[in-house]
């Protein structure tokens, strides 16, 4: 047996394993779909005493909200059951655009968008989607609950501003603006990796389509989830166009600070950023014409 | 602090199986240590070669990322189900054998339960599809080469036969 000895508690309700958390503190962890918890537990670098089992509480599980309107997404919806729900993919094409880079169906299959951004890995994928979307996080302990924006809750590398107490329960993102479009894409070494950069954009036009709003958010070049969308700031009131947008790609170049890894250097990944914002601006505007 | 028992039920290929676990086991334990079924292989242990992934109620997930106590309830289908019979090899199985697909074959149960499920959702998958859906199985013998000349060879059969 690879895990340290733990007591385990499958939780019956989302009041039960809040009260368990207030318990047991620190010394407490929730286990949703357990792909990153698990991993880190075999090698020992998680040593939970109390493991607090919330698989089971379809009270925060599932999509609710259609394509155009606010949408709600329960932790414990597994990254499997959003690849499904087609609406939701229309609604929301920087999820239909990232999900099938998330790992392995086999993972997918387990893992949780509520364990994916509290776990928050500056690598993955959703904690640039929910960035870009300016999504809203709903975390709840036996004390109430507040709301935090997708920037106050990532705040260092795997850190969150969920205090001990506290479960990430409910995502909230915002309707899409009128003319607006947006797109995920990423370069890793071979399908599922964690890349070794990735951009989610969005594009808003005004009436003359020219750029009224513009949110960029990277994943895999800094300590969290990267909102480079003041770089891009370059672009508002411009045509969204090849020579405006090779000026975002080279601001933001200039703005990210990678740590470079065996598999890419630093430089390297400073350069596929800047490709990567140039495709995902131009596809994000480019898709504004079949939305609007 | 006291080991942290539990009883749990599940249906391994069919078979109801109770059992006594202590909370820290691991699914892809329970399945070798406790039910014998040692055709599910266990490599990194931290989910990323993909040697151990079974079947859970009909999907594919690494056994090494879950707890067995986590399994009560729920149905498994494991390399050892594969098998319609005996005498007969699944049609996965019996591509990578013509195809010569593994040489090791450490990885192989892992790779036929990841493949059987991703045939079943896409029974007519272009070469790349079959490469993409093999990337999360690590075999370092083979190169994929015949294992995707395998897996494109089952999919033509299941579909010719059903």
């Amino acid at each position: 047996m690879k895990p340290a000895p733990f007591r385990y508690i499958a939780a019956s309700s989302l009041d039960h394993a809040l009260s368990l958390k207030a318990e047991h503190g620190d010394d407490a962890r929730f286990l949703a779909g357990g792909q990153s918890l698990i991993p880190a537990m075999n090698f020992r670098l998680a040593r939970p005493a109390v493991l607090i089992d919330i698989n089971s509480l379809t009270e925060i599980a599932g999509v609710t909200g259609s394509p155009g309107s606010e949408i709600r997404i329960g932790a414990v919806t597994r990254y499997r059951a959003l690849e499904r729900e087609d609406d939701f993919l229309k609604g929301c094409p920087l999820f239909a655009d990232a999900l099938p880079h998330i790992a392995h169906p086999a993972i997918r299959n387990r893992g949780t968008i509520g364990g994916n951004l509290s776990h928050a890995d500056p690598a993955s994928e959703l904690p640039a989607v929910a960035l870009a979307m300016q999504a809203r996080l709903r975390v709840r302990s036996v004390r109430g609950e507040r709301a935090l924006t997708a920037s106050e809750f990532f705040v260092g590398l795997l850190t969150t501003a969920v205090e001990t107490d506290e479960m990430l329960t409910e995502i909230i993102l915002p309707p899409p603006q009128p003319r607006s479009g947006s797109c995920f894409m990423e370069i890793a070494r071979r399908r599922g990796d964690f890349a070794l950069a990735g951009v989610a954009a969005v594009i808003t036009l005004d009436q003359e389509r020219r750029c009224a709003a513009v949110r960029l958010a990277l994943c895999g070049v800094g300590d969290t989830p990267v909102d480079a969308s003041a770089a891009a700031a370059c672009l508002l009131g411009q045509p969204c166009n090849d020579q405006t947008i090779a000026e975002v790609a080279a601001a933001v170049r200039e703005t990210v600070t990678p740590s470079g890894s065996v598999h890419a250097s630093a430089a390297y990944q400073r350069h596929i950023a800047g490709v990567l914002v140039g495709r995902a601006l131009k596809t994000a505007h480019e898709r504004i014409g079949h939305a609007a | 602090m006291p080991p942290d028992h539990h009883e749990i039920s599940v249906t391994v290929n069919g078979t109801a199986y109770r059992g006594r676990v202590e909370a820290r086991m691991l699914l892809s334990d329970f399945l070798r240590h406790d039910l014998r079924l040692a055709g599910t292989h266990v490599g990194c242990e931290h989910g990323v070669c993909g040697a151990c992934t079974v079947l859970l109620d009909g999907v594919p997930v690494r056994s090494c990322l879950m707890l067995a106590v986590q399994a009560d309830g729920h149905e498994f289908m494991t390399i050892e189900g594969l098998a319609p019979d005996a005498e007969r090899l699944h049609p996965v199985q019996q591509a990578m054998h013509n195809h010569h697909g593994l040489q090791c074959g450490y990885c192989t149960p892992g790779i036929l339960m990841t493949m059987t499920a991703f045939l079943k959702e896409n029974p007519s998958p272009s070469e790349d599809e079959v490469r993409e859906a093999l990337s999360g199985n690590l075999c370092r013998c083979t190169g994929y080469q015949n294992i995707v000349g395998a897996v494109l060879d089952a999919a033509l059969t299941m579909r010719t036969s059903s």
